[in-house]
């Protein structure tokens, strides 16, 4: 697997308190990669180090291949849209792509413009007038017009409406299907992910609780729902990710690589957004009793 | 990057620019009419009759309002105007509102963000100084003439090339408090606080010292009516019109300092004028021929303190980095006070202190 984002050990201190402690992760090349996890997870301080904003305290993070924003080529290969999408308030839309064209060797100005007109928006006007939608697409079109091979956005669409959401996201994944870009996508609202993304990466703690395709995610996990049981009766290569009883019945999310065979579960496809929760909620039904060598629970290493 | 840079400074810059030539054809128009005065008032052939005094005292009084404004008020407000408004405000501005996030994931390092930054501001606030200093020392020259007192605080540091100094200087510390504190307001505030206090310190104990003051010591003696009361200090008298006197301290006949000298109208010295035989005054000063000297000395410190800030703001963005607030919709964001900017504030190693003494007014309650 080649890697955009690889980090080892990677911590963020600020003053005492760890932004970012001991995180380790791969994001894969060549896909659309979720970022989720609750507040407080890390997921901003990740970013930032990776666009080279933050240095870190500790540990090690590489960025295709590179330190992060250690020269112009290595700012030059990454696009870079930050949480609430600053623009220059004072300055207009033809001076913020100037700004990316003088500031940026491989600049693609067509798409820039074309970009602004698609999106409707007049060039003369002041960034500061738009509206937070606009804004964000100003931001996304100077990132991805400097042409990067990496693009990573922080929590792009946290401060947007509905609407305003869905149609970044649709800019964002016409970006993606022109110019083969990677892309990491941090938010704490997985079904807007769920639209864009083909990988995921949820990170609680500044762990990684799970990393995967989402196909293969959603194929591998199960809601089962049946009698009142004892979940220790499960077979050994089901592992329980959450489960919730009342006096009659049993909810079980489980995961595994095989059917569920079972006639006394009624098996249900679990959506990815209630998988993301189960997983960000739980600090760890059946997952931290994990002493017997199996792999960490929820990790997935190809 | 220069581009940017000026793209985001260029209305400030019109505004300064645009008043400083204003102001200039002001201070062309009234200059040559004071030139005019100059060579007509009779202060050039005064020295024949005798009234020196009256005619200077007269053309000093011209343009008294422009003198005031453009030499007190205008020429120390704008290199505090170069750190507050423009220094501060530089990097506070784009960490405060976040827009570096921006700027720093441009394919610029952010080495070369800051050098285009400073080089575009910076310049600016050093020529506008330079430019009304300029126009300030050549409107005030047929005054200064007249005067003859360069070394006053009040003429010397609005005169030459000090000023540009001081906004060199202004804008290097608004830019380091802005680098360090990271939000817009509080980088200015401290900039002004320590834009004042900095002229301080260097106004009251480290001009005095640029160069080791010259001594006279001069003796006393008592004239005027029989009573004792006519006692004149030779002072300022003593030293050459133009010379700066640092401090005066009034010593008795054993060498002692004192600030009173006591006898009476009954005292036997007071009918044979003898009584301040053996007092001497101690004078420490400048000499006039010195204010080039000072001039370059002054401006060379806080040239040389305004490089060391903006090295220090080069190192900290780049090896050390700039600790980033944590944007975060949870609030969590850790709220660091930055760290107090330990400006280098030069001390003189001189051990010598500066007396303020009055003892003229002491002096006049004998008896």
């Amino acid at each position: 697997m080649t890697a955009v984002l690889e980090a080892t050990g990677l911590g963020k201190r600020y003053r005492r308190k760890w932004a970012l402690a001991d995180c380790t992760l791969q994001i894969p090349a060549g896909r659309v990669v979720g970022l989720v996890g609750p507040n407080g997870a890390g997921k901003s301080t990740l970013l930032n180090l990776a666009a080279g904003l933050l240095t870190a305290t500790t540990g090690r993070i590489e960025v295709l291949g590179a330190r992060p924003a250690q020269g112009p080529t290595e700012l030059a290969r990454v696009g870079f849209v930050a949480q609430d999408t600053p623009t220059y308030a004072a300055l207009s839309i033809a001076d913020h792509l100037r700004l990316g064209s003088r500031l940026n060797p491989g600049w693609d100005s067509s798409m820039a413009e074309d970009r602004i007109e698609q999106l409707d928006l007049d060039p003369a006007q002041r960034a500061g007038k738009l509206s937070g939608g606009q804004r964000a697409q100003l931001a996304l079109t100077l990132a991805v017009a400097k042409r990067p091979e990496l693009l990573i956005l922080d929590e792009p669409i946290a401060s947007l409406d509905p609407l305003a959401r869905r149609e970044f996201l649709q800019s964002l994944m016409e970006v993606v299907a022109e110019h083969q870009v990677s892309v990491v996508l941090s938010s704490h609202l997985v079904s807007d992910l769920e639209r864009v993304c083909d990988h995921l990466i949820i990170l609680v703690a500044s762990r990684v609780r799970l990393a995967g395709d989402i196909d293969e995610l959603l194929a591998s996990h199960h809601l089962l729902t049946g009698r009142r049981r004892d979940l220790s009766t499960l077979p050994q290569d089901q592992q329980v990710i959450s489960a919730s009883h009342t006096d009659r019945q049993t909810t079980v999310l489980v995961r595994t690589e095989a059917p569920i065979l079972d006639p006394a579960w009624t098996v249900e496809q679990i959506s990815l957004e209630d998988l993301a929760l189960a997983y960000m909620s739980t600090a760890g039904v059946g997952g931290h009793r994990d002493h017997n060598g199996r792999k960490t629970r929820g990790v997935v290493r190809r | 990057m220069i581009w940017l840079a000026w793209r985001q400074f260029r209305t400030q810059a019109a505004v300064v620019f645009g008043a400083l030539a204003t102001l200039a054809v002001v201070l062309v128009v009234t200059g040559l009419r004071l030139r005019h005065l100059y060579d007509t008032s009779g202060i050039t052939t005064c020295s024949a009759t005798g009234d020196c005094d009256t005619v200077a005292q007269a053309f000093a009084a011209q343009y008294s309002w422009l003198q005031t404004l453009v030499g007190k008020i205008l020429l120390l407000l704008l290199p505090a105007i170069a750190g507050v408004f423009w220094g501060a405000p530089l990097i506070a501005r784009e960490l405060d509102t976040g827009t570096y996030r921006l700027a720093w994931t441009q394919s610029v390092t952010r080495t070369r963000w800051l050098a285009a930054k400073i080089a575009v501001v910076g310049l600016a606030s050093v020529v506008a100084s330079g430019l009304l200093s300029l126009m300030v020392t050549w409107w005030f020259s047929p005054l200064d003439k007249v005067s003859k007192s360069r070394f006053a605080p009040s003429v010397f540091q609005v005169r030459d090339i000090v000023p540009i100094g001081y906004a060199a200087f202004g804008f290097a510390f608004g830019l380091t408090a802005g680098l360090l504190i990271r939000r817009t307001l509080p980088a200015m505030a401290t900039t002004l606080v320590a834009y004042i206090a900095a002229r301080a310190v260097v106004l009251i104990w480290i001009r005095p010292h640029l160069q080791a003051p010259l001594h006279a010591t001069i003796a006393l003696h008592q004239s005027g009516s029989p009573d004792g009361v006519g006692v004149r200090l030779p002072g300022a008298s003593a030293i050459h019109p133009g010379d700066w006197m640092v401090s005066a301290q009034l010593l008795d006949p054993a060498g002692r300092p004192t600030n009173v000298i006591r006898f009476s109208a009954q005292d036997g010295c007071a009918g044979t004028h003898t009584c301040l035989n053996g007092y001497h005054q101690a004078l420490t000063y400048q000499p006039a021929n010195r204010y080039w000297p000072f001039q370059w000395y002054e401006t060379g410190l806080f040239l040389g303190s305004a490089l060391l800030l903006i090295g220090f703001c080069f190192w900290w963005i780049t090896d050390h980095r700039a600790p980033t607030t944590h944007h975060s919709s949870s609030a969590a964001q850790p709220n660091t006070p930055a760290p107090n900017p330990s400006h280098p504030r030069p001390r003189p190693d001189d051990p010598q202190r500066v007396e303020t003494v009055q003892p003229v007014g002491r002096l006049s309650d004998v008896n």
